[in-house]
């Protein structure tokens, strides 16, 4: 008998059952679930619509509320849904809810957040969930959005479900799942300095189209993913959905346990590893320093090509955020490449969480604690002209129109986000290239798509930021 | 879940993610409100861009403006059909607007198991490619459980795909209803 896959070792342990085979359909236990303001209220009207208006979830401490899709909004009906949350957590006692505490019910734009540490609202889900210490290896984590597999960096099974799915979770603490053949993506080398995960994920996705992985894992290895930070696994991770995957891994190394030991909310966890001799559906290899900073071209994203080939297409605005590209190493590595300049389009910036935004701010060019002469990442993008948002999903999704950054004519965007099908970022008629925060930031100085290497000398520095 | 399923086909192309299906900007309507859920029938497929609106000709409205219903019943994609967000409110949407079926050469995940376990829309899939075979408005025949379909506008019979392990939640008509019948939940 061939050994096993680290998702397939989760789901058969979360079943009560020794070996799990691909293709075969099994009841498992949920660690947690997650859920936020654009799917929240339909997985509550579900719950109680299904398990009684007296009913109480599995467990309030299994479940984590994040609002961060429609937060800075004047429409009102945004702004109830986040009190249909605020309503459920009262009612059932749920432990872990993170509140965007300027949100009220008036038909005006909240007033955000003015210090982002001083305020309950963490910003997007998938970036928030790791931050508050909801992730760890060998855990199941499911989440009313497609992003969830993010959680997969961190050596955890994690996936995207409808608000049936989390309304029978919320009842039960199970669901049925099929468990998915693995396909393994190795990565030769040590990531340099012009290229980041973002380049790799849309290389993956590239060669293997946007149904690629279709009902399958993703399993990213090799030691080119160790060279990875682990904000940068996460955007690996993050994009396995872009390829149709239902989830994606990467290994647990010392890297990820120092990150889980400095913030797990739960003591103990269990490292998985994949045998020896488990079996994969396909093998992919790549050697980094062959590779070269990707974009993917409208209208979706396996529209592969390099930056290079893309010189001559003229951009109207660019765009950094997103729980894709929204990290606070994200922005530092743009930062690298703003600072002292000027950008020639318009360029909005969107913390992917609180915490990122204060790290902005606390955090010199190199992640390191800021000095009392040097700059913040902030002042240096500011400085370059770029206008900063307040955190959350905010244009990746368009959003309602008046979103902060969102495309609404015929525009060409760059940005460091996920998807790029018709209608994304807003407008139907808007063109979206996805690129990696060097290339987006190197783009928005010249106002056509830039390969980065015009702009790097040398290693782009994060420290410690995004870590401890 | 209805053995036979009849009506007028929409045909649209491969890649329909759920932001061509329902645009994130109508998401604030809340599903679980009778009054509001309405709105995603009126807006289901108002992202798909006009050109590819309605195959082969394109340029033809699903639902008309101000209705909520659609004329159409039964949607052909092509590959990947439903990729992108995890939202529930695009197979809702689908049926809101008096979609019974889709088929699709196939599905991405997320989108098959929301229309499966919410019972909304029956996703099939075709044998081959049904883009470009069957048009806009053709008048069709879906034998669901027999597994083929009839255009009785062009005469020409297609094969479908098996439903395979989701059949029992299909015929049940969710996942809660399947739970009950199984004895896994009161």
């Amino acid at each position: 008998m061939p050994g096993m896959t680290m998702t397939e070792k989760i789901l058969a342990k979360h079943a009560g059952k020794g070996r799990v085979e691909p293709g075969e359909n099994i009841w498992v236990n949920i660690d947690l679930l997650m859920t936020h303001d654009v799917c929240g209220p339909g997985t509550i009207g579900i719950f109680y619509e299904q398990f009684g208006k007296n009913a109480k979830v599995w467990n309030p401490n299994k479940v984590v509320i994040i609002p961060d899709h429609y937060i800075f909004t004047a429409d009102l009906k945004c702004h109830r849904n986040v009190q249909i949350l605020r309503d459920f957590v009262k009612q059932q006692g749920i432990k872990y809810y993170y509140d965007p505490d300027f949100v009220t019910m008036e038909p005006t734009m909240p007033t955000p957040y003015k210090d982002p540490t001083k305020t309950r609202y963490k910003g997007v889900c998938h970036k928030a969930l790791p931050e508050e210490g909801h992730v760890r290896p060998g855990e199941i984590l499911l989440g009313t959005d497609s992003h969830t597999c993010t959680a997969g960096a961190f050596g955890q099974f994690a996936t995207g479900i409808g608000n049936t799915d989390a309304g029978f979770v919320l009842g039960t603490g199970k669901l049925w799942m099929k468990v998915p053949p693995t396909m393994k993506f190795v990565f030769h080398g040590e990531i340099p300095p012009y290229l980041t995960a973002k380049d790799l994920i849309l290389a993956v996705i590239g060669q293997i189209g946007v149904d690629g992985a279709t009902y399958r894992s993703m399993y990213f290895a090799g030691e080119g993913i160790g060279s990875l930070t682990l904000e940068d696994r996460m955007t690996l991770t993050n994009m396995a959905i872009e390829a149709g995957g239902k989830n994606g891994v990467c290994d647990v190394d010392e890297k990820t346990l120092r990150y889980v030991r400095a913030r797990s909310n739960v003591a103990s966890w269990e490292v998985v590893r994949d045998d020896a001799d488990a079996e994969y559906f396909a093998t992919y290899e790549w050697d980094l320093a062959k590779m070269e900073p990707m974009v993917a071209k409208p209208h979706s994203p396996d529209n592969k090509d390099t930056a290079r080939n893309c010189e001559n297409v003229a951009v109207d605005r660019a765009y950094l955020g997103s729980c894709t590209g929204g990290k606070i190493t994200d922005m530092i590595f743009a930062a690298n490449i703003l600072n002292g300049r000027r950008v020639k389009i318009p360029t909005f910036v969107v913390p992917g969480s609180t915490e990122v935004h204060a790290d902005m701010k606390q955090l010199n060019l190199r992640g390191m604690p800021k000095g009392a002469n040097e700059k913040s990442i902030e002042e240096a993008l500011q400085d370059a002209g770029c206008t900063m948002g307040p955190s959350g999903c905010a244009a990746c999704l368009g959003g309602p129109a008046d979103t902060f950054g969102r495309l609404q004519a015929a525009e060409v965007c760059i940005s460091t986000t996920n998807r790029n099908f018709p209608g994304r970022m807003g407008g139907k008629n808007a063109s979206v290239y996805l690129a990696s925060p060097l290339t987006v930031a190197a783009s928005a100085l010249t106002g056509r798509v830039t390969d980065p290497r015009e702009f790097i000398s040398g290693r782009i520095e994060t420290g410690e930021a995004g870590v401890v | 879940m209805e053995s036979v399923i009849t009506g007028k086909a929409y045909v649209l192309g491969d890649n329909i993610d759920t932001d061509q299906i329902i645009p994130a900007h109508f998401l604030s309507y809340n599903p679980a409100d009778p009054a509001e859920r309405k709105y995603f029938g009126m807006y289901a497929l108002s992202g798909v861009p006009e050109a590819q609106a309605g195959l082969p000709k394109g340029h033809t409205r699903f639902v008309p403006e101000n209705h909520f219903k659609s004329e159409y019943t039964i949607v052909i994609g092509g590959k990947n059909f439903g990729c992108g967000s995890s939202r529930e409110h695009a197979p809702l949407a689908l049926a809101l607007a008096g979609i019974k079926c889709v088929i699709a050469e196939f599905y991405a995940r997320i989108f098959f198991r929301n229309s499966v376990n919410g019972g909304y829309v029956v996703p099939l899939e075709s044998k081959d490619s049904l883009v470009g075979k069957i048009r806009t408005g053709d008048e069709l025949e879906v034998h669901v459980t027999e597994q083929y379909l009839l255009n009785k506008t062009t005469n020409h019979r297609h094969d479908l795909q098996p439903l395979g392990d989701v059949l029992p939640i299909v015929e049940a008509g969710g996942i809660f209803t399947y739970a009950k019948k199984a004895g896994m939940l009161r």
